[in-house]
């Protein structure tokens, strides 16, 4: 990126003007971290209370209906739907800290039905799920929304939700598809 | 339905102490305790985002965003996309700092409540750094062959980026 600019600037003859963007920009770098961070370290803070008061294990038993019907062969109440409906909840929440060491907790429980190093249509399901994201809050677009002066910083949350949950049901739908005409599997 | 993303935050977090309380937690303590996880995070994501922040201010000062965005103005006027997002299509799978960079450009550049600065929130908050997510959790497991893996969560984010501008225009416009 930095190379593509450097070239681009001393052909449109705007090199003078990155000079001064560098020093700008990690103005603007720092002012984000403060007031972005700030309210990042706020919301992780209160997502703890969320975990710690187990509210999380309540959102994950509501999840669990669902992810046997994804999830073909994960029994109710088995080791992998736990950690599969964890993961997905701590995601829900945004607690990404929690989330991801659940999820790879969950894969590698998966992986033992695997052949070859060979990904199931289970491990591939549970990372393209993972890769469209479920949040409950955006907190930190919304802190990055209000450090800008937003109207509403919060404002983008509803069509997040609508926007979202449209994309897993798609991911989920799509998925399905290929995996029933992969012959390999 | 508007007002409800203005009651969300306060509400969530009055649900969350206010249960955390019910159930006996050390709410303080764990309020403390995350927020000490918070300030890692911010810690670690700090030197990426300097150096993203330099790369990205450097792509607009130079002139090179726009001249992308003028290389895709025919296609991207046709169907109604605005035209500074389409570096943020291409990043947003690859880097989720450098994503989230574009995006405080975006709102620097065209205010957070514009059309640009709506579409840009709502595609940021619907989709993941997939190249990441993938890599991460196929490590994990020592898996060598992804399957379709790629391809089904980079389809889900091309669909997720039209979602995204629909819904922008019918909930706001």
């Amino acid at each position: 990126m930095m190379i593509a600019s450097v070239v681009c600037s001393v052909i449109c003859g705007t090199a003078s003007a990155v000079g001064e963007a560098v020093f700008q920009s990690c103005e603007n770098c720092v002012s984000f971290i403060l007031k972005t961070g700030a309210f990042m370290v706020m919301w992780s803070g209160i997502m703890n209370i969320a975990e710690e008061s187990q509210l999380t294990h309540k959102i994950s038993n509501i999840l669990s209906p669902v992810i046997t019907k994804v999830f073909k062969g994960v029994k109710k109440g088995s080791k992998e739907e736990k950690l599969i409906s964890s993961n997905l909840a701590a995601n829900m929440l945004g607690l990404s800290n929690a989330a991801t060491p659940l999820g790879m907790a969950a894969m590698k429980k998966l992986a033992e039905k695997s052949l070859n190093s060979t990904a199931t249509n289970n491990m591939c399901m549970l990372a393209i799920i993972n890769c469209s994201s479920l949040q409950l809050v955006p907190s930190t677009l919304i802190a990055l929304r209000s450090s800008y002066e937003s109207v509403s910083p919060a404002d983008i949350t509803v069509p997040i939700w609508i926007a979202s949950s449209l994309t897993v049901v798609f991911a989920i739908f799509f998925t399905k598809l290929i995996q029933g005409r992969d012959i390999s599997a | 339905m508007h007002k409800i993303g203005e009651y969300l935050v306060p509400m969530i977090i009055l649900c969350i102490v206010a249960y955390g309380a019910l159930k006996k937690t050390d709410v303080y303590g764990a309020f403390t305790r995350g927020a000490v996880a918070g300030l890692k995070t911010v810690y670690a994501i700090f030197p990426a985002m300097l150096a993203l922040f330099i790369a990205i201010g450097a792509m607009r000062s130079s002139g090179l965003i726009e001249l992308i965005s003028d290389w895709a103005r025919p296609v991207t006027n046709s169907i109604g996309f605005p035209s500074p997002l389409v570096p943020f299509v291409i990043l947003r799978p690859v880097s989720g700092s450098g994503s989230l960079a574009f995006a405080s450009d975006i709102f620097s550049a065209y205010g957070p409540d514009s059309f640009a600065g709506r579409a840009v929130s709502i595609m940021m908050g619907s989709t993941e750094t997939t190249f990441y997510t993938t890599a991460v959790y196929f490590a994990a497991s020592g898996t060598k062959n992804i399957r379709h893996t790629i391809k089904c969560a980079l389809v889900a984010d091309f669909f997720s980026m039209v979602v995204s501008l629909i819904v922008c225009r019918l909930y706001y416009y």
